[in-house]
């Protein structure tokens, strides 16, 4: 069973926590700091994993994890997974996450921490492995968004008209229209706003 | 800032915070905001403020004023509001909440909608925070789901049912039938599910594992399909066809195959295949193939698998990926006590893996070495050992020394001890831990000498740290200064104590009376008692010891203060000094 998939950066700012097993807050924070505490002192290259005493759980529970860029993607497993499998499953959830944000990197995990969300829970659900197929994941998660879109399309047409309008380069009314003879005076008419 | 801001904006707002205290106060206003919103029960932009406390709660801030609002936007009819909402219900509910209660309605109904992405956030959180009221309510549901024609849903049935069987037990009869003929699925993702849960029904009840042995044929084959297949897209990993798929199934074949001689006959074939033919060049084929080595080594296999397998690993053992080398000692650990011997070929590549850089493995080779020790190779192992706790990380120092006492029982010679005695005065941040450690080792057995010997010559060194009670890195034990003193007195009355540990026990005792308060008379009576003692080496001890209570007991915390190098003999020979012998 996994019992927590955490994803932070080089100074241990938590970008995903998801915890598959109930903590208080506080013991969820402090899981946090002694994870990246214990991650960020590990050279380029040893092996992707950690053991050891941690409040996460005791002996039986291991630290996985991968080092991309400036990001940490830790699994804390017991030993009923595969060790060598959640390193691969890592690897697929950094590939899906590249697919659905388009070269994904720090910043769109920050702004879209719940899109990020919704494609871990394609993947894995009450701590077991769900899906692995990159594809069926990817197809999935499009069309629930595809939903949620759908919904707001209805709702959001009114602001989505204001701002479209405000964007809109009108030209300046003339004062006068002139035809040959006739003068028009152009009425006043309140201005577009 | 505008109440209905996304979170986008918000989330730019606190990353422009320059302080820590700065963004306290961000959070705190939008808080107050998102407080303000949720009590207005204003339907717009609901959904925005619950991501944004989401988000906040991420960082560490409180967020259980959220848990109603996250009640109120499952029960909404929007797809969106209820993604959120159920997002909400995982991260901040629990069982302990009553809130939880309040969302088992909205499941239920959730379970039954007509659009397979509502019944699958239900099925998510269901599995994710169902507390064993709500799965026991909504157990007939998920037996329903499981049955049903979308394999979207069923695999997420299966891995919920899954989540159900954990927290009761007894619904497992329910999920029997289902999982059963939820193997002929075609659908890996659904297959995935099964196998889990057929594992975890397994797991819980032996009764199950009878009526699944029925299945191995059917396993087996699905393996087999999968090994020999040809390239196929979709699943493929690095070469592998769905490797995930593989590890799980040979891993429910160990457990069903495990104490039972049909079930391992018919599975061998399969994984005399299985580990010839994969390729383990990446991690998919080396996950595949030890889950396949260890499956060898659990059930009832031919001799001639389980030696194939040992070699495999043997092979791993030697690989560059410090991975493979770390997995394969994992793997030997499990089987070093059915596969003594055949682990011993590989000593000598485990006990170079003491002096690899990482940790991890550093502590895997630890636990190995020190599963490996016996009486044909003590004195080697010991040297390595000794070798490794002066060098070790410091977070791996006092298991390497528990490990080395243990092991140093019964075969070692008497060398060793003062060698111990001086490695153990120089790690001073372990005096507390293991002056614990052997107290508790002395008063269980008694009989090898080398350990009473260095148990006792702890005790009267450290016998203050023993007596303070609190040690960080065991459980606390409550010792009273008599406790300590009959231990000590059982390894002196002991028949079985060579008159050397005897002799420890003696100057042991002797130490304590100046470290302790309260029992310097019992001392001194167990003193003058042995003055009279049959073994000589023992009367002179007592005698002189005798003498520095009686006449020169200004004198007694000088000879019996910390050494910091201490032989037993160089001791001796400085209280001779003293009294003038």
């Amino acid at each position: 069973m996994i019992k927590a998939i955490l994803i932070f950066n080089n100074h241990g700012k938590p970008r995903l926590s998801k915890f598959y097993e109930h903590y208080t807050e506080d013991t969820e924070q402090q899981i946090i700091r002694e994870t990246f505490h214990l991650v960020s002192k590990r050279d380029e290259n040893v092996c992707n994993f950690l053991e050891g005493g941690m409040l996460i759980g005791g002996s039986d529970n291991k630290l996985i994890y991968r080092h991309y860029a400036t990001l940490y993607f830790v699994f804390c497993v017991d030993s009923s997974e595969s060790e060598l499998g959640i390193l691969d499953l890592i690897q697929v959830f950094v590939e899906t996450l590249d697919k659905c944000f388009e070269n994904v990197c720090e910043l769109d995990l920050i702004f879209h921490v719940d899109k990020v969300h919704n494609i871990l829970a394609e993947m894995v659900m009450g701590g077991m492995v769900l899906e692995t197929n990159m594809n069926e994941i990817i197809t999935q998660v499009d069309a629930q968004n595809k939903m949620e879109k759908s919904e707001a399309g209805i709702a959001g047409a009114p602001a989505r008209a204001v701002s479209a309008v405000k964007n809109m380069n009108l030209p300046e009314m003339p004062k006068n229209i002139n035809i040959g003879d006739i003068s028009i005076k152009v009425p006043n008419l309140p201005s577009f706003k | 800032m505008s109440p209905s801001v996304c979170l986008q904006e918000m989330i730019r707002v606190i990353r422009g915070a320059r302080t820590q205290g700065e963004e306290r106060g961000v959070i705190q206003r939008e808080c107050a905001a998102i407080r303000a919103q949720f009590r207005q029960a204003d339907s717009g932009g609901r959904s925005h403020n619950l991501a944004k406390l989401l988000y906040v709660h991420m960082l560490g801030y409180p967020a259980h004023f959220g848990q109603m609002e996250c009640v109120r936007l499952i029960a909404s009819s929007k797809y969106s509001e209820k993604r959120i909402g159920y997002l909400g219900a995982m991260m901040l509910l629990d069982e302990k909440q009553d809130a939880s209660l309040l969302i088992t309605n909205s499941i239920k109904n959730d379970l039954s909608h007509s659009s397979q992405h509502v019944q699958s956030l239900a099925l998510c959180t269901l599995a994710c925070m169902g507390s064993a009221e709500m799965c026991r309510d909504l157990a007939p549901e998920i037996e329903r789901l499981l049955k049903a024609s979308n394999s979207y849903i069923k695999k997420k049935a299966a891995l919920c049912a899954v989540h159900i069987v954990r927290k009761i037990p007894e619904l497992g009869e329910m999920f029997t039938p289902s999982a059963h003929s939820l193997l002929s699925e075609k659908n890996h993702g659904v297959l995935h599910g099964a196998v889990i849960l057929i594992t975890e029904l397994c797991e819980r009840n032996p009764d199950n594992l009878k009526q699944f042995r029925k299945s191995v044929p059917e396993l087996v084959q699905i393996m087999k399909n999968l090994v020999t297949s040809g390239y196929s897209p979709e699943h493929n990993v690095a070469g592998i066809s769905d490797p995930f798929l593989q590890v799980r199934i040979l891993r429910l074949l160990r457990i069903l195959g495990r104490n039972n001689d049909a079930a391992s006959d018919a599975m061998n074939d399969l994984l005399a295949q299985v580990a010839t033919n994969t390729d383990s060049s990446k991690t998919a084929g080396s996950a595949v193939l030890y889950e396949t080595v260890l499956t060898i080594m659990d059930i009832r296999s031919e001799s001639g698998l389980r030696v194939l397998a040992v070699n495999i690993l043997g092979r791993f053992l030697l690989n560059n990926d410090r991975n493979i080398r770390y997995i394969s000692m994992t793997s030997l650990q499990k089987i070093v006590q059915t596969d003594h011997t055949a682990v011993q070929r590989h000593r000598g590549t485990i006990v170079d893996c003491l002096k690899d850089q990482d940790a991890s493995v550093k502590r895997r080779a630890l636990e190995l070495s020190l599963a490996l020790v016996s009486a044909a190779n003590i004195r080697s192992m010991m040297k390595e050992l000794l070798l490794f706790l002066s060098t070790c990380p410091p977070e791996l120092r006092s298991h390497a020394a528990s490990g080395i006492f243990n092991a140093a029982g019964g075969d070692v010679r008497d060398e060793t001890v003062p060698n111990l005695i001086q490695l153990i005065t120089a790690a001073s941040e372990l005096h507390c831990y293991t002056v614990h450690k052997l107290y508790r080792a002395l008063i269980s057995d008694i009989v090898q000498q080398s350990l009473v010997q260095v148990a006792c010559w702890c005790i009267g060194e450290y016998g203050d740290l023993l007596l303070k009670g609190e040690c960080e890195e065991i459980t606390p034990m409550q010792v009273t200064e008599d406790d300590v003193l009959d231990a000590l007195e059982t390894v002196l009355q002991s028949h079985m104590s060579t008159p050397t540990s005897r002799g420890f026990a003696l100057t042991a005792i002797m130490k304590l009376s100046t470290r302790i308060t309260n029992n310097v008379d019992r001392i001194r009576s167990v003193v003058s008692i042995y003055g009279s003692c049959i073994d000589v080496e023992l009367q002179q001890r007592a005698v002189e010891y005798n003498a520095l209570f009686k006449k020169y007991d200004h004198m007694r915390y000088f000879t019996m203060s910390y050494c910091t190098v201490i032989l037993e003999f160089g001791c001796r020979s400085r209280l001779s000094l003293v009294l003038g012998y």
